[in-house]
């Protein structure tokens, strides 16, 4: 699933492993999510986005929506 | 593979491999010392040949331990993904060999191999991971 989370990330000067204490996971689950190569649980996607006091809907983009053509 | 600790799971995880892997070296040895002074025979005798499985037996408990107290959702993962290839992996492997031993094509081997080919299961399984996500995984 695409996402912003490295964007994000880089606008606040957080390394990987910041980022993942900040999340309490580990540094590979913060790669495997940035690279799409892992989608986050919800529970994870909502600690996610209220770190970054966003939406998860603001960080991830909907596969169905992208599907579509919508995004 | 296994790779320095972590987090609290891990090193929970590689202190109990390390107590398993001292009993299994300890206990195989004295079982098979006790083998070679004469012929046993008998409960007792039974009870000594079955305790070298006792530790492997602990590592299966000790992975399904690590798989229960891992908080990291993707490292969990990544443990399941090999845990279910090494599975695969030792299955086939035995399936194939049981047919062939029955019809005289290959010589008999002990069915703890089986267990031996489980955990090299975990390393392809491993190998799996690192080559699909970036990542070995756990054990």
């Amino acid at each position: 699933m695409n996402n912003r989370l490295k964007v994000l990330r880089a606008q606040r000067d957080w390394s990987q492993s910041d980022l993942a204490a900040r999340l309490e996971v580990s540094r590979q689950s913060v790669n495997a999510i940035e690279t799409g190569k892992y989608d986050p649980s919800l529970p994870l996607a909502f600690r996610i986005a209220e770190l970054f006091e966003l939406t998860i809907e603001e960080i991830f983009d909907s596969p169905a929506r992208h599907r579509s053509g919508a995004i | 593979m296994a790779r320095l600790a972590k987090n609290p799971a891990q090193r929970a995880y590689l202190k109990r491999m390390a107590v398993l892997m001292t009993a299994y070296i300890v206990i195989l040895f004295t079982v098979v010392g006790y083998f070679n002074q004469a012929p046993r025979d008998g409960p007792l005798a039974i009870v000594a040949a079955l305790l070298p499985a006792v530790p492997v037996i602990g590592v299966f408990w000790a992975i399904g331990r690590l798989l229960i107290e891992e908080q990291d959702e993707y490292l969990r993962m990544l443990l399941v993904r090999q845990i279910v290839i090494a599975t695969g992996f030792a299955l086939t492997i035995m399936t194939a060999w049981g047919f062939l031993e029955s019809f005289d094509r290959v010589p008999h081997i002990p069915a703890f191999y089986g267990a031996v080919l489980w955990f090299a299961g975990l390393g392809v399984g491993g190998l799996v991971n690192r080559l699909t996500l970036g990542s070995w995984g756990q054990c």
